[in-house]
């Protein structure tokens, strides 16, 4: 049986009754990933729900509470496989008090699946969610413009969200973006293509997903680095350190820097849990390393390539904020970066972000779901890369002290949109 | 944008990735937590999760031990094999019993025949209490059910054990953190994006050893609730059901008194992996009594603090 390598991580973006959980449940159900007992289950809880035959938002509402209410609370995760490719599907809450379970499924995503309800065009929340989505450093945007049944399939209708889209994509820096025109309800253009849009010669939903490069790794220089996860006490007295590599591939004989201690060293031997890739330290891969030199390198620590990261106790930082309380200046919390977790104190907050207009405004604190720049003093030093450049080193989470509730997504540096 | 991807396309297989992406969640939570321990029924998920821990850890013994939820109605060949792996990596178990729940008077007796499933809650929890555990690996998959796809790798439960899956942590990349105040503890799964195939299939690539009953053999069974049930002592015929011998094998294993059998003639992996890849049923729908009370069966027990 033929092992399908290729894999697109993707999450749907948008404003909540736009039709996002609906699109996924007409693509599951039309590719035909459901299981004959998962697609009874749905058509009986439809029929017990009152909501008609076939609610396919059913499909990844899964919860009591969701299916009750009619909406999604929490992403629900899918998965799917074509001959093209397997994807790895977030279903994601479109609510704005839910924006924490968006950020969530989107901060592994490649791709954005923007579902835009075509008679009401581009709403504040999708334009939050746009904004996210972009900071977060998700690649490629697929909308589909839905509900094109409820305008009689209008190209105009249609020509007029295209247009919204594309100068907010543009403006969040998205380079590649495709629009299809959907009835997610009907199945128009979400795998089979449409007979009522004559006028559109695009893909469909599906097939733009099939030939997204989104998922595709720019071989970029940005150095190798691997934090330390654990050390593995070797027969003999030897010690290796595991972690997952990111950034760069690593080899055995790569030279590479000890930090926060800056002691440059030689990997003399690179471990990895299944002997069959192509290349041993390649990107993804948890391995184990021993090094030329006695250190003591501990959890927390991290190996780096050139060019090296940088080692700071104060960081410039985008924040997505989702405490209860809002965030100030002087607030403190605990962080976590790649494998240390330190106290670490707000010193300014330098801008409340609009996510109608991207402007940058003088604010006082970030309430829940604001975007904001902070600058952070943190009690130990960390090895930073800016997001930019590496999704890994580049990224935190803020912990409440008292309650241990993540509150915040930090990254480090500014996005050029903003 | 010239992002790099968070876990990028390489030329690497999609089963390294779920084996690495596994083998770090494993680390993250042994580093992060006091006291750990993994979750182990005898069934296929958890032998692939254990020996993805004994991967994790090597050449280290595994810095935690193992537990299983014991309903005291087990298949006789998965307790076997429960105590041979046990034995094999010299680890420590801990046995939850669901029979001493019910000698203590913590739980009702459901009586001789009666489904035990839900009972295992008590236990589990009973024992994570008395051990002072902070987090439990468990082998779940988010395939699985319609609720376990809406839980996290880290899933965060209150003092009492419960889930509440309208205040889930966020959990953003591959941050995984697991600070918990006393009394609360974790549950990580970390097969979370795995597929009942992928399950398969990084068996048949690592040869995880599993019990004889995955695998087609002859059986007494009866036809219940659209399921083949084993004829043993915890199953009798009732009347009108009629005792057939049959070529089955199991394609999820649980409490012997609600776990039902496949048709199969698969006896090797290598042909599991083709039937598993053209199946029509899901795993638990194929096989799993206790999910078919109501629509929200698993959602309701994961709220009281199940697996
Ligand atoms: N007319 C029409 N209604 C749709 C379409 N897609 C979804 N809906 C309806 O819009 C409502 C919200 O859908 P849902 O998928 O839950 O939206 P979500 O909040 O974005 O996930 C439901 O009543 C759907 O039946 C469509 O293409 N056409
Ligand atoms: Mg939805």
């Amino acid at each position: 049986m033929e092992l399908t390598t290729d894999i697109l991580r993707l999450a749907t973006v948008g404003s909540v009754d736009d039709g996002k959980s609906t699109l996924i449940g007409r693509l599951l159900v039309d590719t035909r990933q459901l299981f004959d007992d998962q697609l009874d289950a749905v058509v009986n809880a439809s029929e017990r729900r009152g909501v008609g035959d076939l609610d396919l938002s059913f499909v990844t509402d899964g919860l009591r509470a969701e299916r009750e209410q009619g909406i999604t609370i929490d992403v629900a995760y899918r998965y799917a496989s074509t001959p093209q490719r397997k994807f790895i599907i977030a279903d994601c809450p479109g609510h704005v008090q839910y924006t924490r379970n968006m950020a969530t499924g989107a901060s592994t995503a490649d791709l954005a699946l923007v579902v835009v309800d075509v008679a009401h065009g581009l709403k504040e929340q999708t334009r939050r969610h746009l904004c996210i989505a972009a900071l977060l450093g998700v690649r490629g945007l697929v909308v589909a413009v839905n509900k094109m049944d409820a305008v009689h399939w209008s190209p105009t209708a249609f020509q007029s969200v295209v247009d919204e889209v594309e100068t907010v994509a543009g403006e969040l820096g998205f380079d590649a973006i495709t629009c299809v025109p959907t009835s997610a309800l009907l199945g128009d253009n979400v795998v089979d293509a449409s007979d009522h849009t004559p006028w559109y010669a695009g893909p469909t939903v599906l097939e733009a997903l099939e030939t997204s490069d989104a998922g595709a790794w720019s071989n970029a220089t940005n150095g190798a680095r691997l934090p330390i996860q654990w050390v593995l006490r070797q027969p003999g007295g030897g010690r290796t350190y595991a972690g997952m590599v990111n950034g760069e591939a690593l080899h055995e004989g790569d030279v590479v820097t000890l930090l926060p201690a800056g002691i440059e060293t030689t990997i003399t031997a690179l471990n990895t849990l299944h002997s069959g890739a192509d290349v041993d330290g390649a990107v993804g891969l948890s391995i184990d390393v021993a090094l030329a030199d006695e250190t003591d390198a501990g959890r927390g620590d991290l190996l780096a390539g050139a060019p090296l990261p940088h080692v700071t106790r104060e960081i410039a930082a985008t924040v997505c904020w989702f405490g209860e309380r809002p965030l100030t200046t002087g607030s403190r919390l605990r962080l976590k970066h790649t494998t240390r977790v330190t106290p670490a104190r707000i010193v300014s907050l330098d801008g409340v972000v609009d996510v109608a207009t991207l402007s940058v405004d003088p604010g006082d604190e970030l309430r829940t779901n604001d975007i904001g720049l902070v600058q952070l003093a943190t009690a130990d030093p960390l090895v930073v890369d800016d997001y930019r450049d590496n999704r890994v080193t580049g990224s935190f989470v803020l912990i409440d002290e008292v309650t241990n509730a993540t509150v915040a997504a930090g990254m480090v540096g500014r996005a050029t949109f903003l | 944008m010239t992002l790099t991807s968070l876990r990028p396309q390489t030329t690497t297989d999609h089963l390294s990735l779920l084996e690495s992406h596994a083998v770090y969640i494993l680390r993250e939570v042994a580093a992060e937590c006091e006291r750990p321990v993994l979750l182990f029924s005898g069934g296929k998920d958890s032998a692939v999760l254990l020996h993805l821990a004994v991967k994790a850890f090597a050449p280290g013994r595994l810095p935690f031990p193992v537990m299983h939820v014991d309903t005291g109605q087990n298949f006789p060949e998965v307790l076997a094999f429960r105590d041979q792996t046990v034995a094999n990596l010299n680890a420590r178990l801990v046995i939850a019993s669901v029979q001493e729940a019910i000698d203590r008077g913590r739980v009702a007796d459901p009586g001789p025949h009666g489904a035990r499933n839900r009972l295992q809650t008590v236990a589990l929890l009973d024992a994570i209490v008395e051990h002072g555990f902070d987090a439990a690996f468990g082998g779940a998959r988010r395939d699985e059910d319609k609720a376990r796809a809406k839980e996290r790798i880290l899933s965060f439960r209150d003092a009492f054990g419960q889930w509440d899956p309208r205040q889930q942590r966020p959990e953003l990349w591959q941050l995984y953190q697991g600070r918990v105040n006393a009394g609360e503890h974790l549950r990580a799964f970390p097969l979370s994006d795995w597929t009942e195939l992928d399950i398969w299939q990084y068996i048949e690539r690592e040869n995880v050893a599993l019990p004889p009953i995955y695998f087609a053999h002859e059986r007494d069974v009866v036809r219940r609730d659209a399921m083949w049930l084993a004829v043993n002592e915890f199953i009798e015929p009732r009347p009108g059901e009629r005792v057939e011998r049959r070529l089955v094998r199991y394609r999820t294993v649980g409490d012997a008194t609600c776990t039902g059998a496949v048709e199969s003639d698969a006896v090797t992996v290598e042909a599991i992996v083709r039937e598993v890849a053209t199946a029509n049923v899901s795993e638990r729908g194929a096989t799993r009594a206790d999910d078919r009370f109501s629509e929200t069966a698993m959602e309701d027990r994961k709220r009281e603090g199940y697996f």
